[in-house]
């Protein structure tokens, strides 16, 4: 694992990965094929304009799609399908409601069978790296909309996986808990050196969470340009009126501008 | 409701309230009763009543009525609840048969099941084990459309979730899908129990083989009014003990998944 340390071998690799959905209106396109190499613990940002095929590309990653284009490698070997090295984090409300928080954070430890003890254990020590010590006794009809997802992310990191990916995690916030959320992650990330992928609409969220941006074009998606983040870490929300990050924001926005037109224009025509 | 203040909080706590109306209720009918203004031989006072609770329990078969209404009530309500449940969860895995069946499952929910009762008379015989399958027959109809309904409705991001977590089938379905159901399936267990208090406590009545449908029978065939009456009350009795059973089932089935 020396390599990984440094950074150099790929956990996730993405060869050629297209997608097309055969539909009785007609085939979509909606991933072009796509290449990407992440390393350990890097942070990557998908973005691009609704429709663009990024939940796809997730869903592609995460093995809830198995019938794609190309290939996808964990730590170089070829994995289709649900992958225990890959960890799922959705856009809606994914908690288990008639659980609590404790309860819904130890769901994968009791599903590989781990005894009752160890595993709530291991859910409290979860519960306070996502900032919930207190909570463990509440059903998520009791917590917030932050606080769920939370759980959520506690959740998905219960069973430790090498990669994280996450879908618009934080798109049904208001936006001072995005912001304050997004501090939470970057701090998680950071204490686990997880590597992560992220689907989001949110330029600003992006930059502060990401070492690079991938930035995707309008249907049939592909990377349209890739952004290096050289923003010193640890990072937090506070960095986000420096001059250099508006500098990353601008020229996201430059390259997405184009491609959301394209998208709203669909729209248009779909309505009319 | 006069007993809300200008604030909007309640003057009286609510159980008062309610105590206070169905009080005001019993005595505007023993008023009605003594005053004549109700025929007091059909719908004796409620102190008439009350006197033929005592004779009711003195004569002895209250107790064993009681036990042979609940054991076959409740009898009826298990085995109808684990076939509907069984009917609904094929309905919802074998979408062709949902589609075709379901309609039909509706209509018997709603339809007076308990008039079969002869054919299950010439089946089965005259004894307890109609009452039983005619308690039985009419709850699973509710049970099974809102099982199919409870599963077709688990969202589909926590069934991902369970993908995503590499659940086996019969993981995904006892950790996921059945308590996302649950609620859902406890509706249909409410509705079908009635169906099935309903349907025992009829054909009790109607082919007299013990329970409290037969001893209300016999109570009103001999026009004793107030025994009948104290018998209708022990019926909602055993009802309400069904009901504080299934809520607590469903808590302990909620907190155990």
């Amino acid at each position: 694992m020396a390599n990984d340390a440094q950074g150099t071998t790929p956990v996730l690799r993405l060869q050629n990965v297209a997608k097309t959905f055969f539909t009785p209106h007609g085939d979509v396109r909606a991933v072009e094929p796509l290449s990407l190499d992440i390393r350990q613990g890097e942070f990557i940002s998908v973005i691009g304009p609704s429709g663009c095929g990024k939940s796809t590309l997730m869903n592609i990653v995460g093995g809830l799609i198995e019938d794609y284009e190309g290939s996808v490698e964990v730590d170089g070997v070829q994995v289709r399908g649900c992958h225990k090295e890959i960890g799922m984090v959705f856009q809606e409300e994914s908690t288990f409601p008639w659980r609590t928080a404790i309860d819904n954070v130890a769901f994968p430890l009791e599903a590989a069978g781990m005894g009752r003890e160890e595993r709530v254990a291991k859910a409290r020590e979860l519960l306070h790296l996502v900032g919930l010590d207190g909570f463990e006794n509440r059903f998520p009809s009791e917590l917030s909309g932050g606080m769920r997802q939370r759980i959520a992310i506690a959740r998905t990191l219960a069973f430790r996986p090498r990669i994280l990916l996450m879908d618009e995690p934080f798109a049904a916030l208001d936006e001072q808990t995005r912001l304050l959320l997004g501090d939470k992650v970057v701090q998680i990330q950071q204490e686990l050196n997880q590597t992560t992928m992220l689907i989001t609409h949110n330029i600003a969220e992006a930059v502060q969470l990401s070492d690079r941006v991938l930035i995707m074009t309008f249907r049939p998606g592909r990377i349209k340009r890739v952004v290096e983040i050289d923003l010193p870490r640890p990072r937090s929300s506070k960095m986000m009126g420096g001059e250099r990050f508006g500098h990353y924001v601008a020229a996201i926005w430059d390259d997405l501008r184009e491609e959301a037109s394209k998208g709203l224009q669909e729209l248009e025509r779909l309505r009319s | 409701m006069a007993s809300v203040a200008a604030s909007g909080r309640p003057l009286l706590p609510p159980l008062v309230t309610r105590l206070l109306v169905i009080a005001a209720g019993v005595a505007l009918w023993e008023g009605a009763a003594r005053l004549g203004w109700i025929n007091a031989f059909t719908a004796p006072a409620p102190s008439a009543i009350w006197s033929g609770f005592g004779k009711i329990l003195s004569e002895g078969v209250l107790g064993y009525s009681m036990v042979v209404t609940f054991v076959t009530a409740f009898g009826a309500a298990a085995c109808g609840s684990v076939v509907g449940i069984a009917i609904g969860y094929f309905l919802h895995i074998w979408k062709p048969a949902g589609a075709a069946y379901t309609a039909w499952v509706a209509a018997a929910a709603s339809a007076p099941l308990v008039l079969l009762y002869p054919l299950f008379l010439v089946i089965i015989g005259r004894n307890m084990w109609t009452t039983l399958v005619m308690g039985a027959i009419g709850c699973i109809p509710p049970i099974a459309l809102k099982t199919k309904e409870g599963l077709d409705g688990v969202r589909p991001v926590l069934l991902n979730v369970g993908r995503a977590f590499n659940l086996t089938s019969k993981q995904q379905f006892w950790m996921i899908m059945f308590p996302a159901a649950l609620p859902s399936i406890f509706t249909g267990i409410r509705i079908g129990l009635l169906f099935a208090i309903l349907n025992v406590i009829g054909i009790e009545f109607l082919i007299s083989v013990g329970g409290l449908g037969q001893l209300i029978a016999t109570l009103g065939d001999r026009f004793d009014y107030p025994q009948m009456y104290a018998g209708i009350f022990f019926v909602i009795l055993v009802s309400v003990a069904f009901f504080w059973i299934i809520e607590r089932l469903e808590q302990w089935l909620l907190s155990s998944t």
